[in-house]
């Protein structure tokens, strides 16, 4: 046992099971508090998991509610200002304290040392301060909800909420400006490590694409969260000291209020989405068996991506009375974002061509994700432009399309990566055909859900109403149904998962046959990750040598990765 | 024709001239994204079953300049069917963007949880809009409280009511109906009750209906404004610390008198009761009004008349409603003098403690 680790030249054998290798980090100590007060980057990727699923299930429920109440046009099941408090708790959980942590601070933490061949983040006491920020943000803002809720939707839009609103709003919004400081610290964090600590050999342009989906979206993490935590600061000022600031009453002006909050939340829809990008290069690359089709354009894709997303925050306002001529801007702004996004689902598809496509469950929830992001994607280009963006505006297309986004495109694509490096992260396997089964419900019940709600919108059902003109009740008795079905879906994981970490069998180190440097040590890892100073050689995705004769076993080439 | 490759019950009644251009423009869309989620679906579909592990299909590695063509080949193509598409919508978008001169104005303002509109002629209306078919409308919009959006899907008109803040939209109805109004900026507990119609009528039915409508003189409003200025809202508004009879809805209706007589509303009785207060005086009230013989002309105790007649708790907007948005916003700090009758402008439902049905509409 020791022998092996203190031989530093030594490296795991991708197709060996961890025996007699030094204890993996999950051994490193068994105490509540060798957990509460780690440093280690992956165990704090353990804590984020345990919190953003428990704030899952919490929005999850909220949803439930939610659909259960709209599956008849009356309201019947809860009032009018319960149905109010339960799909703002639905929005400001899920938006900050599933989405937005949900990639970056499970598999970013854990993976982005790894993928990089560093030994932990350039900040590890960092790291676990953001977790304990992230923590404390969603215990407050469920502080909020237990001491009676808060009515204002996620965006709060003044003067409601700092004027009219006679719910908890203070206490929420203070909770979700806490958990900001969290998302800027994983930002700093990550940016350093990916300019610090990256291993000999490793150049900007051989990292994964994962890893710079990580590094975009903390740009986006350090730039746009100030401009969030300053404008709740404000509404917290108004409401709670009186200050006028956005009050129209008093000389303020509630439209500044939109253009600071969709300033941070528009490219807060980037930092949903950039990570579930990087999630799907990586399992597309290893299950079609071949490198990513125009590395360089998807690292610029995504890098443009970051940066436009900047300057479209207006399209939120088109129906606020903004100039019909910053109208124009911000829908040409639009439009042209859009244009990497499509590179990228071109050439992931084009990625597919000439490979050994394998329909393993990671794959199968990332061929779901280029589905429904190219649906999301699309019906965004509705929305950009401005005449029908006027009818849809805050109808329920709205909510169709960025759920297609946020929840088809990013929620599937954490599943494909929570499948892909579970091996990795716990070192067993879970049970194959649930996972298939899962990601195909998962799929079905996600377009059942929401499809429909793009014909509602279309036919002008509002959102955010809790009883509705009764000829729109087919679409949501489809919704509603559909939502059934997700529900379903996004339980089973949580089962066959949870069985896997006492039942599944033990994974090898690399038993996707994967490329990435992250694959190259024991799963799960050592406290160190890497036995020796890993070398890289080689760009990512080295997965289909040069004139392989067709029907070849594809195998990396593996001193090739790594010496 | 185009819209007939959509079935009905998938298309939104279409009754303004702007919905038949949103529609050209939303099914253009719709077969160019069809077209472009059949050719990524189609293709994934496709090197699915044709590269399947195992299977006997060709591999072997592109060469690198066809990549690069490739890539170049279709961000080019995205960027030009992007671009296409935006000066379509921006096309329509400007040349829709201004209201014709002769347009009939309208002004709408929302507040917790209703819609108030007030036509050319003076006509008031709540949660109902009557508008002549083939004439532009242009509407004022603004908000007494929160911000709420005014949206009529069938005509694919939707604007945001800003608190202190004028928006102004139009549209111009091609079809006669009644069509929904709804609220879609999210305005609190009521905000999905928030509703009312749009009638759209034929011009000779509009123009009967102008003539049914009361008070389309402007009287009324005169009659309010005089109301405060000359301080009878002082003590007959609701919340005065003076002991007075509230006015709110007594039009027609018989009051009890110091002993034991009863008094029906009406005109007489108002005017009475303004010039020689003291004679009249409801029972459990003390007889403290001043005279206002000789202080106010037979003009403007019309004006108090009507306002009165029409119902002194229906006409709280009046301020809002015909000043320049410009002359609403206070400047920062100055509040003390212009806040107070702000805040009791605000929805009684959204005061602590105040029962929240208040102001529902039926």
């Amino acid at each position: 046992m020791s022998g092996a680790s203190s031989d530093a030249s030594t490296l795991a054998n991708p197709r060996e099971l961890d025996l007699g290798l030094p204890v993996s980090y999950l051994a490193e100590g068994h105490s509540v508090r060798s957990w509460l007060f780690t440093t280690d980057h992956k165990r704090i990727a353990i804590l984020y998991a345990l919190s953003i699923t428990f704030f899952f299930f919490i929005g999850g429920a909220a949803a439930t509610l939610v659909r259960l109440e709209l599956f008849t046009p009356q309201g019947d099941v809860v009032g009018a200002d319960t149905y109010n408090k339960l799909f703002s708790l639905h929005g400001i959980v899920m938006v900050w304290f599933f989405l937005i942590p949900s990639i970056p601070t499970t598999m970013g933490n854990f993976l982005l040392p790894l993928m990089i061949g560093a030994r932990d983040l350039a900040f590890p006491k960092l790291n676990l301060i953001s977790w304990y920020l992230n923590l404390a943000g969603g215990l407050l803002t469920l502080a909020a909800v237990l001491a009676g809720g808060i009515d204002t939707g996620w965006t709060f839009y003044v003067p409601y909420s700092t004027v009219f609103s006679n719910t908890f709003v203070t206490l929420a919004v203070l909770g979700v400006f806490v958990s900001g400081f969290s998302t800027i610290a994983t930002g700093v964090n990550f940016i350093a490590t990916v300019h610090y600590l990256r291993a000999p050999g490793m150049t900007w342009f051989r990292l994964p694409l994962f890893v710079w989906s990580m590094y975009t979206t903390s740009l986006i993490f350090v730039l746009a969260t100030p401009v969030l935590a300053l404008t709740l600061i404000l509404v917290i000022a108004e409401r709670t000291f009186g200050l006028p600031i956005f009050d129209p009453a008093r000389g303020g002006d509630p439209i500044l209020f939109q253009h600071l909050f969709w300033f941070y939340s528009h490219p807060a829809v980037y930092i949903m989405i950039l990570p579930a990008m990087g999630v799907i290069s990586e399992v597309i690359t290893c299950y079609a068996r071949r490198r990513i089709f125009g590395y360089s354009f998807m690292v610029y894709a995504l890098v443009a991506i970051a940066v436009i997303g900047f300057f479209t925050w207006g399209h939120h306002m088109f129906t606020s009375g903004m100039s019909p001529f910053a109208a124009l801007v911000f829908s040409f702004l639009s439009f042209i974002v859009a244009v990497p996004s499509a590179i990228k689902v071109f050439n992931w598809t084009a990625t597919l061509y000439r490979g050994q496509i394998g329909f393993e469950s990671p794959m199968l929830y990332a061929l779901g994700f280029l589905g429904l992001f190219t649906m999301g994607g699309l019906t965004g280009l509705f929305l950009a432009s401005v005449p029908i963006d006027v009818h849809v505006q805050d109808t329920y297309f709205v909510v169709a399309h960025f759920h297609y986004i946020m929840v088809g495109a990013s929620v599937s694509a954490y599943f494909a990566g929570l499948h892909f490096w579970w091996p990795k992260v716990t070192g067993r396997m879970y049970p194959e055909s649930w996972a298939r089964f899962a990601a195909l419900l998962m799929f079905f019940g996600f377009n059942l859900t929401f499809f429909p709600q793009f014909i509602a919108g279309y036919l002008g059902m509002p959102r955010r109403y809790y009883s509705y003109p009764p000829e729109f009740q087919v679409w949501n008795v489809l919704s509603s149904s559909g939502a059934a079905v997700l529900a379903v879906a996004y339980l089973m994981p949580l089962g066959y998962l949870t069985w896997s970490l006492f039942y599944g069998s033990r994974a090898l180190n690399d038993p996707w046959n994967a490329s990435g440097l992250e694959w190259r040590t024991t799963s799960p890892p050592p406290r160190q990750n890497f036995f020796g100073n890993p070398q890289v050689l080689a760009p990512p995705y080295d997965y289909h040598p040069e004139a392989t004769p067709p029907g070849d076993e594809p195998r990396i080439a593996e001193e090739g990765a790594l010496t | 024709m185009l819209d007939a490759l959509i079935p009905a019950f998938l298309r939104p009644e279409s009754a303004s001239v702007q919905a038949a251009k949103v529609d050209a423009i939303f099914i253009g869309l719709l077969l160019i994204s069809s077209a472009i989620v059949l050719l990524v679906v189609g293709l994934v579909v496709t090197f699915a079953i044709r590269f399947r592990r195992g299977s006997s299909a060709k591999r072997g590695e592109m060469p690198s300049l066809v990549s690069r063509e490739f890539e170049i080949g279709w961000t080019a193509a995205t960027l030009f069917i992007f671009l296409f598409i935006f000066w379509w919508a921006a096309s329509i978008e400007i040349g829709a963007f201004s209201a014709p001169k002769d347009a009939i104005e309208i002004h709408v303002v929302g507040k917790q949880w209703m819609w108030k509109t007030q036509g050319p002629s003076g006509t008031r209306e709540i949660n109902e809009l009557h508008v002549p078919v083939g004439a532009p409308v242009r509407l004022l919009l603004t908000s007494q409280d929160v911000i709420h959006s005014f949206y009529v899907p069938a005509f694919r008109l939707k604007r945001d009511a800003l608190p202190y803040q004028q928006t102004e939209t139009w549209f111009q109805a091609t079809k006669t109906g009644t069509y929904h109004l709804l609220c879609t900026e999210y305005c609190g507990t009521d905000h999905s009750r928030m509703l009312g119609r749009v009638i759209v009528m034929e011009p000779q039915d509009y123009a009967q209906w102008l003539t049914k409508q009361p008070e389309r003189d402007g009287l009324a409003e005169l009659g309010e404004r005089l109301f405060s200025e000359r301080g009878c809202s002082g003590c007959h508004n609701a919340g005065s610390k003076v002991h007075a009879p509230s006015l709110a809805g007594i039009w027609g209706q018989s009051v009890p008198l110091e002993g034991g007589r009863t008094a029906t509303v009406d005109e007489a009785y108002i005017r009475d009761s303004i010039l020689q207060p003291q004679r009249d005086v409801v029972a459990g009230y003390e007889p403290i009004m001043p005279s206002y013989e000789g202080k106010l002309s037979d003009g403007e105790i019309q004006a108090l008349t009507a306002y009165i007649r029409h119902g002194t708790d229906r006409f709280d907007l009046i301020g809002s409603l015909n000043l320049a948005p410009a002359q609403n916003i206070c400047a920062p700090g100055e509040t003390t003098q212009e806040s107070a009758p702000n805040q009791s402008l605000r929805s009684p439902a959204m005061v602590p403690g105040a029962p929240a049905s208040g102001d529902t509409p039926p």
